[in-house]
């Protein structure tokens, strides 16, 4: 009598019971051996070199880094789950993708501990022009050295999206648009349609709500 | 908020950065971590077992026993420790769910011992994780029935109060009530057994008589057979007629399918009455003697296996359905081959496929009673794959049928599916509630205190400590004040969904009567922030006269909108003006408190909504309100000035 072989069989049942996928032809369970990939940050010491964190605040971070990530990386799936926790009405997928492509300083397409504590340092114990050219480089998406309004537009509509639907006043659809104008407006010094990191900075230092605002980091830790 | 991502709240706030440089309008003051304390590990003593565990791990949950307050009842100064007398393994998933968020229920703990602890420790059952949530309120009905049972035998004294009528039909369910009602029971089933024994003899043939031949008992001893169907039909109606009236919702008893097998039973024989001895009728007299055999069914209620069988037959419905299914399909296919089959051969029984089904059905169950055979060689082969299909075909849906039988029986049975279905609506609502997010609905809530906080302190005393002692842990106003920010950035405000809706409406309304022209004149030079503000007051019925900036007297004629001057919140020189205009304001709003009821608060405590940004410096502007095109457009100019908050009339 013959028998099918073994291969074959499984494959069979795998297709029954779902775990298989067609399109890209691995299991469900390929998936699993990824997700055990650990990775351990560098020495404490090192760490307080490289950032402005006190030992217990790196201690109090990466506890709590630690304890949503066991395996000690971030990919961009978590990052959107965590990130999305704090603002329930509306969908905040898009910032946090902006936000992980910026920490992701290696682009290898997780945040280590190192990774998020450096783009922490900067932002909360960094100077003003720090925080600004970390700013910048949030906006500038393909990181070429100037914000286009295509980019800019799209930050803005993951800023306006995380509001979510229902607000005060209704959510236009012309609502970013309008806003990218005025920002281009105010930052665009030569009116050529892009704004360098030069303009973004000097701007920024002329308007008063935006130096007051940079200020608000320094008591967050 | 998730307390597990507690921690990266920090995170949150310093991802704010990017909303920074885009913002029109400066954002609001962070709140201050006044208790600066380093985080520092907390030893809890239960029972002996020390657990430790960081102090802002059990901060993380404020309004359960561990991290309020509460706990310094359980300090011992001595050994600098908290003591708690209690069980510590029952304690270890009270800590757990400190520590990650989701609360776990052991399976080896006792239902009613764990329920004691989650009371004592302040912590609701309803959050139990989804991986537990089952097999908890599996074992919380299971107490509960346990329960009730206990009770049900203590209750089968006679309540005091009871009706005639109540008494008579807790003794037609309970029979072991009471004496008389386990008599009647016993009386109608004997009765009932009777009635189908007499139905049975009936037909049989008794002997023959020299006169006559052979017939059946009941044209023998017509008489007999007569009395004693006439006795047990009017036992029965009286049962029926007592039970309808003891029934506390008659419409639905007469709807149930006890009550319709007692009145087929008996209505043939009342409508045999009736009826004469017509002879075109006696046929269909005799038809109806046949519902005669559903008295047998009156036996279910003296038989739970019976009442078990009805109800498994019913929950496998689909079960059936498939078998009956699947056998009607090989019936018709086989059938029909085999007539083909059989067609050829002469003198065959094969004469239509109708008639073939006989053939086919008797070959699929294997009885084979032999009647019709196929002669065919073709025939005989097709014949052989029916009868081994037919095994097939009946012995798969079977074994299900079986099992669900089995597992209802082992049940326990009072309606145990429709208590699930309660209990599964409920779960889904109760993770409907947990994800629509409790912490936005708690900023949205926290915005109207804030603002009736500020009224009352206008209108009462001045203290600025009442908002910070609103008893929100640090976490929440600092989740909220960066929310806040966001807010401030976009220029839009969360609301709930009756306000949005609300809003939409008027909006659509309010897009004829048309302000635009006195906006679009304003848009340039001041951000949208504010002329968003500024449209935020168009939806106003009646509208203000020119509205100077507050401070003006006699011209706050307003109804609906009200202009209140918050407490200045910016280190600035401008803070002084300010807090002069804000106790002429206090004057105005006493003497117009009667309108503040009528108002209904639609903006946070927002501060200043200069969009100048120079104009932090220099002292508040006066600035003249431009001619207005309406009446309405000064609300705009009023917002430019200094801190305002409007409370309008939606």
């Amino acid at each position: 009598m013959k028998t099918k072989n073994l291969e074959q069989s499984l494959s069979d049942s795998r297709e029954l019971d779902g775990s298989y996928d067609q399109l890209t032809g691995d299991s469900v369970e390929d998936d699993f051996e990824l997700s055990t990939v650990c990775h351990r940050p560098e020495g404490l010491d090192k760490l307080q070199e490289q950032t402005k964190f006190t030992k217990k605040e790196l201690q109090v971070l990466y506890r709590g880094f630690k304890n949503e990530c066991p395996s000690g990386v971030v990919n961009e799936e978590t990052f959107k789950t965590i990130y999305s926790k704090f603002f329930p009405q509306g969908d905040s997928g898009a910032y946090a993708h902006f936000l992980f492509e910026a920490f992701d300083t290696n682009k290898n397409g997780s945040v280590s501990f190192e990774d998020f504590v450096i783009g922490l340092s900067i932002i909360l114990r960094g100077t003003i022009n720090d925080r600004l050219n970390w700013a910048f480089n949030l906006y500038d998406l393909n990181k070429d050295g100037c914000i286009t309004k295509e980019e800019m537009m799209d930050i803005m509509k993951s800023i306006y999206d995380m509001m979510g639907k229902y607000t005060y006043p209704c959510m236009q659809d012309e609502a970013p648009r309008e806003h990218v104008e005025s920002f281009f407006q105010k930052m665009d010094r030569n009116n050529d349609g892009v704004v360098t990191i030069d303009e973004f900075i000097e701007s920024c230092q002329k308007d008063e709500n935006i130096m007051q605002s940079m200020q608000l980091f320094d008591n967050v830790i | 908020m998730a307390a597990g991502v507690a921690a990266w709240l920090p995170f949150a706030r310093a991802a704010a950065i990017g909303w920074m440089p885009v913002a029109n309008c400066p954002m609001p003051i962070a709140p201050r971590d006044h208790r600066k304390r380093h985080d520092e590990l907390i030893i809890l003593n239960v029972s002996g077992r020390r657990f430790q565990t960081w102090r802002t791990t059990l901060d993380r949950y404020p309004d359960t026993l561990l991290g309020s307050s509460e706990k310094q009842f359980f300090y011992d100064e001595e050994t600098k420790e908290y003591f708690f007398d209690r069980d510590p393994d029952s304690f270890r998933s009270i800590l757990n769910f400190y520590r990650t968020g989701k609360l776990h229920y052991p399976r080896y703990e006792c239902i009613s011992a764990y329920d004691e602890e989650l009371t004592f420790f302040g912590i609701i059952p309803e959050i139990i994780g989804d991986c537990c949530y089952e097999e908890y309120k599996d074992r919380k009905r299971e107490n509960a029935e346990r329960l009730q049972d206990d009770q049900d035998d203590n209750k089968d004294c006679k309540l005091p109060n009871m009706t005639y009528r109540e008494t008579m039909w807790r003794a037609f369910e309970n029979p072991h009530t009471s004496t008389m009602a386990l008599v009647f029971y016993y009386v109608t089933g004997f009765f009932i057994a009777i009635s189908v024994l007499t139905n049975v003899i009936e037909t049989v043939p008794c002997g023959a008589t020299p006169s006559q031949k052979d017939m059946p008992c009941g044209e023998r001893y017509t008489i007999a057979f007569f009395c004693m169907d006439t006795a047990c039909v009017l036992i029965f109606t009286v049962e029926y007629l007592m039970r309808l009236f003891a029934a506390p919702s008659r419409y639905q008893f007469m709807r149930s399918v006890m009550s319709i097998i007692d009145v087929v039973a008996i209505f043939p024989y009342y409508i045999g009455l009736v009826m004469t001895d017509n002879e075109d009728v006696s046929g269909a007299f005799v038809t109806l003697r046949v519902f005669r055999v559903f008295r047998i069914f009156k036996f279910s209620r003296h038989s739970q296996g019976l009442r078990i069988l009805g109800y498994t037959l019913k929950s496998c419905a689909s079960e059936l359905g498939f078998l009956l299914f699947s056998l009607t399909m090989a019936i018709i296919i086989f059938a029909t081959v085999m007539f083909y089959a059989e067609k050829g051969s002469s003198s065959t029984k094969f004469t239509s496929i109708p008639a073939s089904f006989w053939y086919t059905i008797v070959t699929m169950t294997t009885l084979g009673y032999g009647d019709m055979v196929p002669k065919t060689i073709a025939g005989k082969i097709f014949g052989s794959i029916c009868s081994l299909s037919g095994v097939l075909v009946i012995a798969l849906p079977v074994p299900v049928i079986v099992s669900n039988f089995s597992r209802i029986y082992h049940q326990n049975q009072r309606a145990d599916k429709r208590r699930a279905q309660k209990v599964q609506k409920a779960r889904l609502a109760r993770i409907r509630i947990a994800q629509t997010g409790s912490s936005c609905t708690g900023f949205l809530q926290s915005k109207r205190n804030d603002l009736l906080n500020e009224l009352l302190e206008l209108t009462g005393s001045e203290e600025e400590e009442q908002q910070l002692n609103k008893g929100m842990s640090l976490l929440e106003s600092q989740h909220h004040h960066l929310l806040h920010c966001l807010e401030k950035t976009t220029a839009h405000e969360f609301v709930d969904e009756q306000l949005y809706e609300q809003n939409c409406l008027e909006t659509t309304i309010q897009s004829y009567t048309s302000r635009s022209p006195s906006f679009s004149s304003q848009d340039g030079p001041i951000g949208t922030c504010c002329t968003r503000r500024g449209k935020m007051n168009s939806p106003l019925p009646n509208s203000s006269l020119p509205l100077q900036p507050s401070h003006q007297q006699g011209s706050l004629q307003e109804l609906s909108a009200l202009h209140i001057q918050c407490g200045d919140k910016l280190p600035h020189t401008t803070s002084r003006s300010s807090l002069n205009m804000k106790t002429d304001d206090v004057g105005l709003i006493n003497c117009k408190g009667s309108q503040i009821t009528t108002a209904i608060i639609s903006i946070p405590t927002a501060p200043s909504d200069t969009t100048d940004g120079g104009a932090l410096h220099g002292p508040p502007q006066r600035r003249p309100p431009p001619p207005p095109t309406g009446p309405q457009a000064p609300s705009i100019n009023t917002t430019a000035s200094s801190n305002v908050i409007k409370v309008s009339a939606l």
